[in-house]
């Protein structure tokens, strides 16, 4: 195992605690660094609501941290964010694995490409006009979709 | 408990129909499947990867019940239709969608 690995983690802040989203992310961001990996992104997806109640509460602050490295700090930060009681849920997805083989699709596709320039068109699908390739969420889809 | 799939909007994150081969859904309740040519959005889109954080795209294969669109409605690729469960399990976890609406 050569290569670091990378993960997401997303976690929910009690929405009461708001003050403190700050200083838990760079907390955790700390943990993560003495343990040897490092924080490649870390933003608060701000305030949304919940889906369902989690221990009473209807809404959250979503944040979300990227992270790379050996599993081991994964293992430390989830500790710590179970012994919170400001962490109402957390989940930790393993996204190199993912990314690279996302990458090898679009590859594959662009060799594709490369092969026959002229694409048939006619004679499967005409009726298509490529719309814009939609993008991840954007923050402000975020909040806008707390008001909901 | 109704679970009408053919009501919902279908297809992944458009708001513009553009796909010319739908046709009317006329004849309510009119018993005869409408033959519809079923195409993967995110294939045409060429989507490689499915976020869980991205709630307005799941939504879309969420009907009122909360449950995942089946592949036969939304027409959906094996591969995709694998990516976007996945993806949709993943948001209920961390309560950006709900397991179940009632």
């Amino acid at each position: 195992m050569q290569t670091k690995r990378q993960y997401e983690v997303v976690f929910i802040v009690d929405p009461t605690a708001d003050e403190e989203v700050s200083r838990l992310t760079e907390g955790f961001s700390q943990i993560i660094t003495d343990q040897g990996g490092t924080v490649t992104k870390a933003e608060t997806m701000g305030k949304r609501q919940l889906a369902y109640e989690i221990d009473h509460h209807k809404d959250g602050t979503f944040v979300l941290l990227e992270i790379e490295g050996t599993g081991a700090e994964i293992a430390e930060l989830e500790r710590r964010m179970r012994v919170n009681d400001r962490i109402l849920r957390y989940l930790t997805v393993r996204v190199d694995e993912d990314r690279r083989r996302a990458e090898k699709l679009k590859d594959r596709r662009a060799r594709k490409a490369a092969k026959r320039p002229q694409h048939g068109g006619q004679g499967s699908q005409g009726a298509h006009s490529g719309g814009p390739a939609r993008r991840g969420p954007s923050m402000s889809e975020f909040a806008e979709a707390s008001g909901e | 408990m109704s679970t009408n799939y053919e009501d919902r909007p279908r297809g992944g994150g458009y708001d513009s129909d553009d796909d010319g081969d739908r046709r009317p859904m006329g004849g309510r309740g009119g018993g005869r499947r409408m033959h519809r040519r079923r195409v993967c959005r995110f294939c045409i889109d060429k989507v490689d990867l499915i976020d869980f954080k991205d709630v307005r795209l799941l939504q879309n294969y969420l009907p009122e019940r909360g449950k995942i669109l089946p592949r036969r409605i939304s027409g959906n690729c094996a591969t995709h239709q694998r990516m976007l469960a996945e993806a949709i399990k993943r948001a209920r976890n961390i309560a950006l969608l709900p397991y179940t609406t009632d």
